[in-house]
């Protein structure tokens, strides 16, 4: 594809599992287990999935700050992991991404002026006295004021933390966003902002984001393309519209439906999953949701259904369909 | 509370406040308010004061032999009274607290220095350098010090150590006993602020190797070192009083507090005498509490995890 | 129907290196027997410390419950002593917290911590006490009771500790549990199951609930009169349906706009501007003032009291004040 920004093939992330005086291998998380997905300039890639689905993993592996363990990353069409150290460091202003915990990932003892220009200077990009007029412009479009330049992390609260790594992003004037739940440490009201404000951005810049996120409303208001993923594998893709329209994958379903809605005495045919998620070290063979899966038959349970195009790029990985 | 201090806004632009804050100075205004690691301070302050300034006032200051002024109590003339060759206790203990605080202070900083780099390379780039570093560390850390501090001062006597240099080598030794535990510490933090989000965002940014080391994990190091660093001094004190005590530190005729003490060794000066060896062993007694008294004040406004 | 609990004018503070936070400041709520009533707003508004207060929770030196009445049951709950407390607590008022990991002893088993309570507070004997415990263990839907009930803590995942923290809070079959935002910490399958299971306990049981949440649907889903808290104040409060079809406090709206919801998509989504103000420079005031859309002078300088502005709401706000409006 041409207008691919990034490519990710056959992604796999595997941790070990120590155990015993030896330290010995003795088994794998599987994390990221085999994904393919591609994000073009310009749009927004929702990746959804409960806890332990792996969808952190995805996005730190893609930024190569965690390294894979098979696959392929493409990044405006050059290969991540076939970079040389210093070609990546030089790489790393275009794609960006932004933490979910504002309070850990911003460095106590720098001022957010600092914080925000140190690395075009450390890159070169602009001169040491031009460093604080981009700082200003960058606080500007984040709804940061001047005199925030001089202050500490800590006299901030969270709404203004993650605009502050917002900003830290986007002055290096970044091709790729990746935002791993950056709303979800942040109370209602000022997630409203932050989401707001990705929004503007995106429009005004024309940012690329992969934006993961547990909260399925969220990620319906922000993008374009959605992907769900379980237990380290994706179940499913679709444009935003039809994946909500017409989601067809039975865990897509139940996570719709799970979703609560503020509408007081709303009678919804939920689907409740039973059980728990199962642990990666140990997933379900054939379908990984066959455990919890209202709807499996005798052939989820050994045969891992393939992940295929159902018609208008809408891919999904089920048996039934 | 203090993340509630931002501005109440930030779509409405209120006016500049021209607070900036950094966490030093709120560290500072913590420590003000405690009062014990405060009246540590000033005893340690004075304590300095007295032994670096004190001298200069003291018409005794000739470490000179007078035979007729031998073991007088005190009196106004000599306020703490004389010793057994006839010189001014007080002007001697003045004397002997600068060689000991010289001595604390030093080997602090060379076993801070010894510590930290070490520490650091072995936190920073862990691999084969930490495992080599830190099992040199671990070697010394299982030997008890105390003995091994007696065989060091047993060697320079046997070597015949000049006795102006013994001071130095006393320095020295002691910075050897201290940097394994610095430097565990040091390592320990570094491994854990390596692991801190920021660190990847530094990562993520693309940083130079010199900038996340110097710009990003220094600064976050330097509280817990000030910490250790304190407390190694009363420690360093403590040392040097015990090995000169014995006699395998500083030697007479350069005083210092160990070896002034010695006098409590003898049978008579102990009974009959005790100006000799109350002055010198208070001295140790309330430098030491009162640096750990500011060093524990430190800590709780430096280091809140550490807290009890 | 009489009330359950009655907090009346609760205060409690803080004091802070920097000054005295008034945490919650003059609360008052009713929880009917049987009644599911929420408290919601964002973090820092008190509604945790409301809970705690109630409980006996509120740790001094720091904090304490400076003024007003918590009463259960018709009893005053405040000048009781730690042990009269204990036996309140757990027998006739039950908690569950956010993190039901911090809440567990990791060293002791799950069948010794849910015994624990029967043996003390039901006089029960160890055999009944474990029998009963692994008959609990089968109510909250886990299969494998036994088995479980002789496992640590960190072997169970999330929604499995809390559903045994729920078995542990009902034990003892109380009469009110305060649930401290039980399902926020959970994803969204497990955070409808255990919605469900609470639904459940309290169709059978009657019991009362005080459910303290962030999520708006949550509420939605659970309650049947609503809370809503703001700067340690209540703000507005009313019956569920009512205060989700009209919404009367601008910060109620606020926050009811603001959440995106899913399957209706808006381009930009309402957000209250500013945030929450600091807790120690607060002065005789609305405490919205400064975000509200709708602030007049009055705001800035009197504090609005928690009216009736219809029989089954109250809100606290200028705009509904007939003699300010229009006089």
């Amino acid at each position: 594809m041409a207008d691919a920004l990034l490519e990710v093939n056959h992604l796999k992330k595997y941790f070990p599992i120590k155990a015993g005086l030896l330290n010995r291998t003795v088994g794998h998380v599987k994390a990221v287990d085999d994904i393919s997905f591609v994000i073009r300039r310009g749009e927004t890639f929702g990746l959804v999935g409960e806890s332990g689905s792996g969808k952190s993993t995805v996005g730190r592996t893609v930024i190569r700050i965690t390294e894979k363990t098979d696959g392929e990353v493409k990044f405006r069409g050059v290969d991540l992991y076939g970079l040389p150290a210093e070609d990546l460091r030089k790489m790393r202003p275009k794609m960006q991404l932004i933490f979910q915990d504002p309070y850990s990932s911003l460095n106590p003892r720098i001022r957010v002026g600092d914080a925000i220009g140190e690395a075009l200077l450390d890159h070169g990009l602009v001169s040491k006295a031009e460093v604080r007029d981009r700082v200003l412009d960058v606080l500007a479009s984040c709804g940061l004021s001047s005199y925030h330049i001089d202050r500490f992390p800590h006299e901030f609260s969270g709404g203004q933390r993650q605009r502050i790594g917002i900003a830290r992003a986007l002055v290096l004037n970044p091709d790729l966003i990746i935002a791993d739940e950056p709303v979800s440490a942040l109370d209602v009201s000022i997630q409203a902002q932050i989401i707001n404000l990705f929004r503007k951005l995106q429009e005004t810049r024309g940012l690329t984001y992969l934006f993961i996120s547990h909260d399925l409303s969220v990620v319906e208001h922000l993008c374009s393309r959605i992907g769900v993923m379980y237990l380290g594998s994706m179940v499913e893709t679709a444009s935003r519209d039809e994946l909500f329209r017409n989601p067809l994958h039975p865990y897509t379903k139940a996570l719709l439906s799970a979703v609560p809605v503020p509408i007081p005495k709303l009678k919804r045919d939920r689907i409740v999953l039973t059980g728990d998620i199962p642990s990666p070290s140990n997933p379900p063979s054939g379908c990984k949701f066959h455990t919890r899966c209202p709807f499996a038959m005798e052939q989820c349970k050994q045969q891992v259904p393939e992940f295929r195009d159902v018609g208008g790029n809408h891919y999904v990985a089920c048996h039934l369909v | 509370m203090s993340s509630m201090n931002a501005e109440l806004s930030v779509n409405k632009q209120a006016s500049p406040v021209p607070v900036k804050s950094s966490l030093w100075k709120l560290s500072v205004r913590r420590l003000l308010k405690n009062k014990l690691a405060i009246s540590g301070l000033i005893v340690v302050v004075f304590m300095f004061a007295l032994c670096f300034i004190g001298p200069l006032f003291s018409p005794y200051t000739d470490n000179k032999i007078h035979m007729a002024m031998m073991n007088k109590a005190p009196s106004l003339k000599h306020w703490l009274g004389t010793d057994a060759l006839g010189r001014d206790v007080l002007t001697r203990l003045m004397q002997a607290g600068r060689i000991s605080l010289t001595v604390g202070l030093a080997s602090m900083l060379l076993s801070l220095f010894i510590g930290l780099l070490l520490g650091a390379i072995a936190g920073y780039y862990r691999g084969i350098v930490d495992q080599v570093i830190m099992r040199v560390a671990d070697l010394l850390l299982t030997i008890p010090g105390l003995p091994l501090l007696f065989i060091f001062g047993a060697l320079l006597s046997e070597w015949k150590v000049p006795t102006d240099y013994r001071m130095y080598m006393v320095m020295l030794m002691l910075s050897m006993i201290n940097w394994p535990g610095l430097a565990r510490m040091v390592r320990g933090q570094m491994l854990s602020l390596r692991e801190r989000e920021f660190m990847q965002a530094a990562v993520v940014l693309g940083l130079r190797d010199r900038r996340k080391l110097f710009n990003h994990l220094l600064p976050n190091l330097v509280p817990l070192l000030i910490v250790i660093a304190t407390l190694n001094i009363g420690g360093a004190i403590l040392s040097e009083s015990v090995l000169s005590f014995f006699g395998l530190g500083v030697m007479p005729p350069t005083a210092t507090w160990g070896n002034m003490i010695d006098a409590a060794n003898n049978m008579i000066d102990f009974q009959e005498r005790p100006w000799l060896w109350v002055p010198p062993g208070l001295s140790i007694f309330a430098t030491v509490i009162a640096i750990n008294l500011f060093g524990d004040g430190l800590r709780d406004v430096l280091d809140p995890k550490q807290k009890r | 129907m009489g009330d359950l609990l009655a907090i009346e004018n609760l205060k409690t503070y803080f004091d802070t290196e920097e000054g005295t936070v008034k945490a919650v400041d003059g609360v008052s709520l009713r929880v009917k027997q049987g009644q599911t009533v929420c408290i919601v707003g964002e973090s820092g508004c008190g509604k945790s410390i409301t809970a705690m207060s109630v409980m006996g929770l509120v740790e001094g030196p720091a904090g304490k419950v400076v003024g007003g009445r918590i009463e259960f049951d018709g009893q005053d709950l405040l000048p009781l002593s730690r042990h009269e407390l204990r036996t309140i607590r757990g027998n006739d008022i039950a908690m569950i917290f956010q993190e039901p990991m911090s809440s567990l002893n990791p060293v002791l088993t799950i069948g010794e911590q849910m015994t624990e309570p029967l043996i003390e507070h039901l006089k029960m004997s160890r055999k009944a006490a474990r029998a009963r415990a692994i008959e609990l263990i089968g109510q909250v839907g886990i299969s494998r009771a036994e088995q479980i009930a002789d496992s640590y803590p960190h072997e169970l995942s999330g929604g499995m500790l809390q559903r045994i923290m729920i078995a542990i809070a009902i034990s003892c079959g109380p009469k009110l549990l305060i649930a401290d935002e039980p399902t926020t910490a959970l994803d969204v399958t497990i955070q409808a199951q255990i919605l469900d299971l609470l639904r459940q306990f309290k169709a059978e049981s009657n019991m009362s609930i005080l459910l303290i949440t962030h999520d708006l649907g949550v509420v939605a889903e659970m309650a049947d009169y609503v809370i809503v808290m703001y700067a340690g104040k209540v703000v507005e409060e009313g019956e569920v349906v009512e205060l989700f079809a009209n919404p009367k406090h601008p910060y109620t709206q606020g926050l009811l706009k603001s959440k995106p919801v899913i399957n209706q998509r808006q381009n930009e989504l309402y957000s209250i501007p500013g945030q929450v103000p600091n807790p120690l420079e607060l002065t005789e005031s609305c405490y919205f003032h400064d975000r509200c859309a709708h602030c007049m002078d009055i705001c800035r300088t009197r504090e609005p009291r928690l009216k009736n502005v219809t029989d089954e709401s109250k809100v606290a706000c200028w705009l509904y004040e007939e003699a300010v409006v229009h006089g």
